[in-house]
């Protein structure tokens, strides 16, 4: 079996101005939903006490929304959670309360609405010097994960590589932001480590890629630079779509089998790796040519290594 | 060209031996288990002890299927959770014959049921985190400032006693904020009180403040070094006594770990009481100096069955009873310190404390006017008061200073002095995160986190197999050989599996498969190209290598970044995440190399490589 029988290179580079206007285009929506809606940020970043229950049957809500509304949580957020059994309460921070004893207090509440007693799930409360803390670290990491590879891929290739890659990558993640924006899904500690593990892993993408133009560029001595991208990334694109699709298919598995918990860790993670594809192939490497990549940058007398010469 | 040389081969089936034996231990499951640990800083585990729990199992006719002894616990494991509860009464009766003194902790626990040569050479199964299995974790801040504050208003009444011991007149000692200031009327008394601060400190740094002729301070604030001790002996402190509490809760493996500077983390797992659970954590224990009663007698009597008014019996550390006044000469609140160490004439095993000024004055007189007394120190802890020691007072003890010797090895000395610094919280603490994981939920996590690596890893089986036929067999098993060996590591390392570290194993897993894609297909290419198929494997595997480690670098550099900043469930993800890279690495190229070549390099005439389908432009 074999999906892709491509006869001649297929001209990427003849669209790359098209391309390279929906990634735009993609990317300005991203960040106008991002401003305007902004991230529905979950109670490990903005501090507060979270309690899932289940019951045996299914309750009703309202009565548990009045029962929180008389006991002094006027802003409780009550709602159904995974299925009609399991139900969530979202308690803010206030300053006016004893955070550390919420837990207990919204527990005597909810058996306080009477019927059945509810079985204690997860009970999560975070005291808000937490949350800045974790949304500063995650900016750390970001900051990090962008440098380590522009380094790495200077190193490994030329500064016009590291560049474009990293730039085709963090459009990803502001997409996979403006996805999180757009629909208002909870954007929490899994969520941000999916995003994480994205941007390296699509970088990868492009390494792929890289790779091919470096080595097309040795062989091929007749080749123009956008022949050789287009080269390169036809006879990598069997590769590209099958990992893809196998990783793809782990992440569905979680996505159907995972539960709530994992529900939006395997969203973010679907929207990095189909994004991924588009933008390390179809973003980094117009930006490569703009960037004025050519043959010279590789032929270097030093850079003779065996493994090129073949 | 496609063999590997024998040690290789015998390499990578070592390695692969040793992975199935450290993952076996997951396969077998749990059984329920009693477990003892001490209760008290003082008491360890020995041999003897084991003998004392396999007697009275034997006695209660419980049978047991192995008993493990480590560093801290002495763990029983038994058939059935019937037998379990049994053998935990039998044990908590023969250990701690007054249940409301205990000095064992016995928790009930679940253990691998892997056989014990598994258990002898460290193969254990994964650990799981607090998600996986239910439990409490909380993460509690210390008050630096407040215990800052706390020392420097022990600091300012230090000082009216010295000032007042050396006849320096001054105008008032007060805290401000971060410093003490002294108030004086002229600059001679002044001078004096530097002085004397200087001979008696060296934590305080001094600085004179003119406001006015008349109104003459002097500022003291404390020394960088002075403040780093405040805050190490703070946390120290707090952990101890947590440690100390916590024990009384009957958890099976409580964590306590300081993380970072000011912040202590106190994972409880299978306790779902939470109520409980920070009750305990937040109470508060004392220590107390109170004199022996020791009228002709009164002992006897006490004894016998009539305790004399105005007195306690007790039991000394070490067995002999004593009887204590009600009378409380000193509490733990005047300790600023204990260190074990040595007394200096008879180089015996001590304890010395250190009192504060008010403390040292209140010892001073108490020892001078009963010399030739007994004097017994206390902890008391939920109302209920226990003798450390209680030695014979020699001398008139001044200066704050208190030696405590006499019949201890230089272990005891260390708990001795651990406990009473222990006795209370040296600041206070304030919980700034809870998570709670019921037990229903942490079953379903596992099995949620099961069926998504299960289904996904049968999806990509599947589809690898028909596209690239045997090689595409060999990627799976290479696949599977990871997945072996991650968790292998995992095991090995005991490094804490979460729920979002099953999903980096799934999703590692996902990863992983690309470097096989990455050589089936350059395999493909080369034949593609006319090369003949030993040569084609040959070109495939050596050309993908550079593109597969450009690309496990720069998702490692993820990984490596996720885990420096990451915390709590994102440092679960990384852990896994980045062993992954690694098993991956090896996995992808070493094991499905070796496969390729058992298969096709022993082969003189290689007429056509199982790869599936290679389509030619010319076709």
């Amino acid at each position: 079996m074999e999906f892709f029988r491509i006869k001649k290179d297929i001209p990427f580079m003849r669209h790359a101005l098209t391309f390279n206007i929906i990634s735009l285009i993609t990317f300005l929506l991203a960040v106008f939903f991002l401003a305007t809606r902004g991230l529905h940020l979950s109670v490990e970043f903005t501090g507060g006490t979270l309690i899932e229950v289940s019951y045996t049957e299914a309750p009703q809500l309202e009565p548990i929304r009045n029962a929180f509304a008389a006991n002094g949580y006027p802003d409780a957020q009550v709602q159904n959670f995974g299925s009609a059994r399991d139900v969530l309460i979202r308690l803010p921070n206030r300053d006016d309360l004893d955070a550390t004893r919420m837990s207990e207090r919204a527990m005597s509440t909810l058996q306080s609405v009477g019927g059945a007693a509810p079985e204690l799930r997860r009970v999560e409360f975070v005291g808000p010097q937490v949350g800045k803390e974790l949304a500063a670290d995650g900016s750390m990491a970001l900051l990090l994960v962008i440098f380590g590879i522009v380094l790495y891929l200077a190193m490994r290739f030329e500064w016009r590589f590291a560049v474009s890659a990293i730039i085709a990558n963090l459009h990803d993640v502001v997409i996979i932001l403006g996805f999180f924006a757009f629909f208002q899904w909870e954007f929490s500690l899994a969520v941000l480590a999916a995003v994480l593990a994205v941007l390296g892993y699509s970088v990868n993408e492009s390494v792929v890629v890289f790779d091919r133009v470096r080595e097309t560029f040795k062989k091929k001595r007749n080749m123009t630079t956008p022949e050789v991208l287009d080269h390169a990334i036809t006879s990598t694109i069997s590769r590209t779509v099958i990992t893809h699709g196998s990783t793809q298919m782990m992440v569905l598995a979680m996505l159907l089998f995972g539960g709530e918990t994992l529900h939006y860790f395997a969203m973010a993670l679907t929207i990095g790796i189909l994004f991924g594809i588009y933008s390390s192939v179809l973003v980094a490497s117009p930006l490569v040519m703009w960037l004025g990549v050519s043959r010279e940058q590789f032929i270097k007398p030093k850079k003779e290594k065996e493994e090129a010469v073949v | 060209m496609n063999r590997y040389p024998l040690w290789k081969n015998i390499l990578i089936g070592l390695v692969l031996f040793f992975g199935l034996i450290y993952t076996l231990p997951n396969f077998y499951g749990e059984v329920p288990a009693v477990q003892v640990s001490s209760g008290k800083a003082t008491l360890k585990l020995d041999a003897a002890l084991s003998g004392t729990i396999e007697q009275a199992l034997s006695d209660a006719q419980i049978q047991h299927t192995g008993l493990f002894t480590d560093a801290n616990s002495i763990r029983v494991r038994v058939a059935t959770s019937d037998a379990q509860l049994r053998a935990k009464d039998a044990i908590e009766k023969r250990l701690n014959p007054d249940p409301r003194d205990p000095s064992y902790v016995v928790a009930l626990n679940l253990l691998s049921a892997s056989p014990n040569w598994l258990t002898a050479i460290h193969a254990l199964p994964m650990y799981l985190g607090l998600d996986l299995r239910g439990g409490v974790h909380f993460l509690l801040e210390v008050d630096m400032p407040g215990a800052i504050t706390k020392r420097l208003d022990a600091i300012a009444a230090d000082m009216r006693t010295l000032m007042r011991d050396k006849n320096v007149r001054h105008a008032g000692i007060t805290r401000e904020g971060n410093n003490v200031q002294l108030r004086f009327r002229d600059a001679a008394q002044r001078d004096a009180a530097r002085k004397a601060i200087q001979g008696s400190t060296s934590d305080l740094q001094l600085a004179d403040r003119d406001d006015g002729s008349d109104d003459l301070k002097l500022v003291a604030t404390l020394g960088q070094i002075a403040q780093k001790n405040i805050r190490d002996f703070a946390i120290k402190q707090n952990i101890t006594t947590l440690h100390n509490r916590i024990n009384e809760l009957g958890v099976a493996e409580p964590v306590i770990q300081q993380q970072g500077l000011d912040r202590i983390v106190v994972q409880l797992p299978g306790v779902q009481d939470v109520a409980k659970a920070k009750d305990i954590l937040g109470r508060t224990a004392t220590l107390e100096v109170r004199l022996v009663d020791e009228t002709p007698g009164a002992l006897e009597s006490a004894l016998a069955g009539s305790v004399p008014f105005g007195t306690e019996l007790y039991n000394e550390r070490g067995g002999s009873p004593v009887l204590v006044r009600n009378q409380v000469v000193l509490t733990g609140d005047r300790l600023t310190d204990a260190q074990p160490g040595f007394d200096g004439q008879t180089n015996e095993a001590a304890v010395h404390l250190t009192l504060d000024a008010a403390g040292s004055r209140i010892f001073r007189d108490i020892t001078r006017e009963n010399v030739g007394k007994r004097m017994a120190i206390l902890l008391i802890e939920k109302g209920k008061g226990e003798v450390v020691t209680a030695p014979v007072i020699r001398s008139e003890i001044g200066g704050g200073r208190v030696q405590i010797s006499g019949r201890m090895t230089t272990t005891e000395a260390n708990d001795v002095a651990l406990l009473l610094r222990a006795g209370s919280l040296a600041a206070p603490m304030e919980i700034i995160e809870e998570r709670t994981v019921g037990p229903s939920l942490g079953a379903d996590n596992i099995a949620k986190g099961f069926q998504s690596t299960l289904w996904g890893f049968v999806a990509i089986a599947v589809f690898m197999s028909i596209y690239y036929a045997l090689f595409g067999i060999v990627s799976v098993i290479a696949l599977a050989a990871n997945l072996l060996l991650l968790v292998a590591l995992l095991s090995l390392l005991q490094a804490t599996l979460t729920l979002p570290g099953i999903a980096a194993m799934a999703l590692t897993l996902g990863m992983a498969i690309d470097a096989n894609v990455l050589i089936n297909e350059r395999i493909r290419e080369e034949l593609r190209n006319g090369v003949s198929p030993q040569a084609a494997i040959h070109a495939g595997y050596e050309r993908a290598f550079d593109t597969i480690l450009d690309s496990n670098i720069t998702t490692l550099i993820a990984g490596i970044a996720l885990l420096v900043f990451g915390s709590g469930p994102v440092r679960g993800f990384a852990v896994v995440h980045c062993l992954g890279i690694l098993t991956s690495m090896f996995s992808a190229i070493l094991i499905s190399r070796m496969l390729v070549n058992l298969i096709y390099g022993r082969r003189r005439k290689v007429e056509s490589l199982s790869i599936g389908q290679i389509w030619k432009p010319g076709n």
